[in-house]
């Protein structure tokens, strides 16, 4: 058997291995001169028309919705940390994880958490390619990933646009998207590779 | 052949269908089945809303409850065998002998199959299951040739269905114990090999620390793919030497081989990942589905277009070809 080993976490390092499709550097400065206030009300937005449209959202976590999730996009100057408890979820926004407790951690550019938000990416595959890393309570990242997939998040949906223009808007969104992590050199999502045979 | 797709969650359940597969199979969200993972699988109320979808659209529905029934808890598998039965569904996979028996009593007119985790792999063995219970369809382990499978096929009294698609399992199904040594739970009689609950990745350095249970049983550079955090395909020291002692991460594709496999009598193609998301069934059910409809077509089968989705960024034709013979 292979000896065991004690745990260690090195961010950098993680973020050196993960970093994929990052956003332009320039942006990333842009973004870390901002006030956090407008992204966190823009979060409060989404996630409260999210639970609008999809009151069923976290019931799948069952006994892991009392859990912490830090969403960690590496590439932008602030975190995310998701409390998806039955009573009053809540996104919340901060500049780093120092000081924020947590029970399960979910890193990846921005743009690779924003695929796996609307179903464009699948885990499994970014987790094999080593650009999603998890760390801490694993059964209940699986749980939270399973309550997503289920709940059909399209782009426009969490925009909150009116269901009648969410197909053409979520299309439209989604392409774009596409060419942006062309451009930027993040994993092809499958719905891309599923183009060339479908 | 037809086309069976794997969904973990009503969304992917609409998805595989609207993707092109004959046949969908699904598990409760228990023990019961093979998949008992956090957050996924059916309740009984979307199992049946999931059948109707399904109908609607000439899709069928397969309900997986495959693991092996507790001694003193058996209500609970006998509960989800009449919840599939009343749901519509037009056959409940199972493994366990005392289940079949039950279920091919109280359920005479239910339509059968041997799940893999039964692990029948001889003509007597599958033909026991056949005269016994009335199971209309096995689905063969995945450590036969296609030669193998051409033999079985055509002295068996009823269907095979082979894996084609997905994570690979060299043990004998249903009787693996790997899991059980490190976690104390199985697929077998939890319905989860390495329960997420006890698995653990940590950073150390560049690298990526998979623990299982407490073991470390793999270490992944940077850069390298990573696999799923079971034994059978963890990394262990023979003689001060580090290898894949049991199996490498790699996932099965057997695209490029499917008229052998139509030539050998095989009804049925079986895509593995419950667990996986929208995004890898949408694309791997579209693939066969075209490679299918090609075969039938009598057209070459188009190229794979599937690697990035597989485990440790590899596939395989596994034990279809023994190549390693």
């Amino acid at each position: 058997m292979v000896e065991m080993t004690p745990p260690s976490s090195d961010v950098a390092e993680v973020a050196s291995s993960i970093g994929t499709g990052s956003l332009p550097w320039p942006v990333s400065k842009v973004m870390s001169a901002l006030p956090l206030a407008p992204l966190q009300f823009a979060s409060n937005r989404v996630l409260q028309t999210a639970l609008g449209r999809r009151p069923g959202l976290f019931s799948r976590l069952a006994e892991y919705s009392g859990k912490r999730f830090a969403i960690d996009p590496i590439d932008c100057p602030f975190v995310f940390l998701l409390e998806p408890r039955v009573e009053k979820p809540t996104l919340r926004v901060h500049a780093t994880l120092d000081g924020v407790t947590w029970d399960a951690r979910i890193s990846a550019v921005m743009l690779v958490l924003l695929g796996l938000l609307d179903g464009t990416y699948d885990g499994d595959a970014l987790f094999f390619s080593r650009d999603l890393l998890i760390e801490g309570d694993t059964a209940a990242v699986l749980a939270l990933r399973n309550a997503i997939e289920d709940a059909e998040l399209d782009p426009a949906l969490l925009l909150g646009a009116p269901q009648f223009v969410t197909p053409v808007l979520s299309g439209n969104i989604r392409r774009a998207a596409d060419v942006m992590r062309r451009l930027l050199g993040a994993p092809a999502s499958a719905s891309a590779r599923g183009d060339r045979f479908a | 052949m037809e086309l069976v797709c794997p969904a973990g969650t009503p969304s992917a359940l609409r998805t595989v269908v609207d993707a092109g597969a004959d046949a969908v199979y699904c598990g409760f969200r228990d023990e019961t089945n093979a998949r008992n993972f956090p957050g996924l699988n059916f309740t009984a109320q979307e199992l049946v809303q999931g059948v109707a979808y399904a109908h609607d659209r000439g899709t069928k529905v397969l309900v997986a409850i495959n693991t092996f029934a507790r001694a003193g808890g058996t209500e609970l598998w006998h509960r989800a065998v009449a919840q599939a039965v009343e749901s519509g569904a037009d056959a409940v996979i199972l493994a366990d002998l005392g289940l079949l028996g039950w279920a091919s009593r109280a359920y005479p007119a239910q339509r059968l199959h041997l799940s893999v985790q039964a692990a029948a792999s001889t003509p007597s063995a599958i033909r026991f299951y056949a005269e016994r219970y009335g199971v209309k369809r096995v689905v063969l382990p995945r450590v036969l040739t296609v030669e193998e499978i051409a033999a079985i096929v055509s002295a068996i009294p009823c269907e095979t269905e082979v894996f084609a698609f997905g994570g690979l399992c060299v043990m004998t199904e249903g009787r693996c114990l790997l899991s059980s040594y490190a976690t104390g739970e199985s697929p077998n009689m939890n319905g989860v090999c390495s329960p997420a609950a006890h698995v653990d990745y940590r950073q150390e350095g560049t690298a990526l620390a998979a623990r299982l249970g407490g073991f470390t049983i793999d270490r992944y550079p940077a850069g390298q793919p990573a696999a799923y955090p079971t034994l059978c395909k963890g990394t262990f020291k023979v003689d001060g030497k580090a290898a894949h002692i049991f199996e490498e991460p790699t996932s099965l594709n057997a695209l490029a081989i499917l008229p052998q496999l139509k030539a050998a009598g095989v009804s049925a193609l079986k895509i593995e990942g419950r667990q996986r998301g929208k995004a890898y069934l949408a694309a791997v059910v579209r693939q066969f589905r075209t490679a299918l409809d090609a075969l039938d077509a009598g057209q070459a089968m188009p190229a794979s277009a599937l690697i990035a989705l597989t485990e440790g960024g590899r596939e395989t034709t596994g034990s279809y070809k023994k190549t390693w013979r």
